[in-house]
């Protein structure tokens, strides 16, 4: 039977409760959105913080809103929230494509974005949604707010810009026009984390030209954004050919390590074709002239 | 730390440490040891019960955490001697052979039927994706859920037609 070592609760209702309670108790006190990262880490004893703050009635951290040219996601919205929004189907069709392979709807009815990014799991697929995105993380902390790119949000596996006092808010996804995005991940059985997930973005010009692409790749260890397979698509017009060079460019980039999900050759393809497939629905969405052949 | 929550309707309060798991809350604590308890890691799904009529998975979640909400058991389903037409569905369409992964996997189906009540095969396969059963191959238990969808009025069980 695994039982988490003792620790003391605290339930927070409001942000400012929720720094308070991190400050007060100290260097060894979490917070706890959906728990399904932090129970069964604690679990096997991997985590044993002394302190939970849970944050699930911290009600204003729910939203999911378009606020002009951007879309603002609270902290606490759960994966089973961003899978039934309308809005974020429409804005950013990756999000659901993502969504629909997270785990199982059962744990999807508990975990959060917040806790997705706090997480950082090199496997965790949401990380790469938001990079694509261009997202911006919102960190509420003892000294105000702060807002963090993507890029600098990544300090390595299991490792944010967020403070052990610090909070994430929300995440704000900047909303653009004939954009087009995508997100496919292969795993062994339903339920599992990734063998291995690509995740792209596109912004078209007006003369059927790309002018902005990002691509990612969850679980074949890329932190951050293939930039030079992305290079490659702006400024030119899609074509089948500057498609696979793109795959070829991420794949290159990709440094998987061989476990139980697959040998290395095995996920440097994955990330060569799966980088192939996001980009052709990517620019399918984003109105682009359909792409020829494969 | 003293917990309140509603389970199956009716209010309870115990005092209980903060680390214990939902499952065993409702096992050790209450005694009610219809929720079952499989892998231990969040998967298998046998230990789902329904928080704020939501499939939760009870080895992933505090009774800290669930205290003031309310939480819904196998024992929960029947309505005195009738039985809630999920539970007579799988009996209709032998949804169990162990029984193992039952009470989880008809939880789900409620929560399922509650929020949609004529669900195509497709949606109750993926309702129930997050949860293994290890005899019935899955076809039985999708055509039990099916019969209760069939069926929204529960039916009465044997009990009440002998009597
Ligand atoms: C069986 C199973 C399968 C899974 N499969 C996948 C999968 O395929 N893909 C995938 O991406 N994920 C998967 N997950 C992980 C799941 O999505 C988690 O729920 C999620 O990663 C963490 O969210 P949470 O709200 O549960 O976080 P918690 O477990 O509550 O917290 C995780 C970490 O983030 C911190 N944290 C939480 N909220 C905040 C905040 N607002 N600000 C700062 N720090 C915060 C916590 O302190 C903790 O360190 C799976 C989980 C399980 C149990
Ligand atoms: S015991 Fe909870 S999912 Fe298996
Ligand atoms: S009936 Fe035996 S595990 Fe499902």
């Amino acid at each position: 039977m695994q039982v988490p070592a003792p620790f003391e609760y605290a339930r927070a209702t409001s942000v400012r409760d929720v720094l308070e309670l991190l400050e007060r108790h100290g260097p060894e006190s979490h917070v706890i959105a959906g728990g399904h990262s932090l129970l069964p880490m604690m679990k096997l004893r991997l985590a044993r913080p002394e302190w939970l703050i849970d944050i699930n009635d911290v009600v204003e951290l729910r939203h999911i809103a378009e606020d002009g040219d951007v879309l603002r996601v609270g902290a606490l919205a759960r994966h089973a929230d961003l899978l039934a929004s309308e809005v974020v189907g429409r804005l950013f069709p990756l999000v659901h494509d993502a969504e629909k392979v997270i785990a199982d709807p059962v744990v999807r009815n508990r975990g959060t974005i917040g806790g997705s990014l706090g997480q950082a799991d090199p496997a965790e697929d949401l990380t790469t949604v938001c990079d694509v995105l261009r997202a911006q993380v919102v960190i509420a902390g003892p000294s105000g707010e702060r807002v963090v790119d993507m890029a600098d949000f990544h300090r390595g596996p299991y490792e944010t810009a967020c403070e052990q006092n610090e909070l994430i808010t929300e995440v704000r996804f900047p909303i653009r026009a004939r954009s087009g995005s995508a997100y496919e991940k292969v795993e062994r059985r339903v339920g599992d984390w990734a063998v291995g997930a690509a995740g792209a973005a596109l912004q078209m010009a007006d003369d059927g030209t790309i002018a902005d692409a990002a691509i990612g790749l969850t679980a074949l260890g890329l932190e951050g954004l293939a930039t030079d397979a992305a290079a490659v698509l702006v400024g030119q017009r899609p074509s089948e050919g500057l498609v696979a060079e793109a795959g070829r460019l991420a794949a290159e980039a990709s440094s998987p390590v061989e476990d139980q999900r697959g040998p290395v050759d095995y996920k440097r393809h994955l990330a060569d074709e799966l980088t192939r497939r996001v980009l052709r629905r990517a620019l399918d969405r984003a109105g682009a002239t359909a792409v020829q052949g494969g | 730390m003293h917990v309140t929550m509603t389970v199956n309707g009716t209010e309870v309060t115990r005092n209980v440490e903060p680390r214990l798991l939902l499952v065993h809350f409702l096992r050790e604590t209450l005694g009610l040891t219809g929720t079952h308890w499989g892998c231990d890691t969040s998967n298998c799904g046998t230990c789902v019960v329904l928080v704020d009529g939501e499939p939760v998975k009870s080895c992933t979640a505090l009774a800290a955490m669930t205290a003031g909400h309310e939480v819904r058991t196998v024992e929960g389903m029947a309505d005195g001697g009738t039985l809630d037409p999920v539970q007579q569905g799988f009996m209709e369409a032998h949804g169990l052979q162990c029984g193992f992964c039952t009470p989880g996997m008809m939880l789900t189906a409620r929560a399922l039927l509650d929020r949609e009540p004529d669900p195509d095969e497709a949606t109750i396969r993926e309702a129930i994706s997050g949860q293994i059963c290890r005899c019935t191959g899955y076809a039985t238990i999708v055509r039990s859920i099916q019969w209760a969808a069939a069926h929204p009025a529960a039916a009465p069980s044997e009990q009440e037609v002998t009597a």
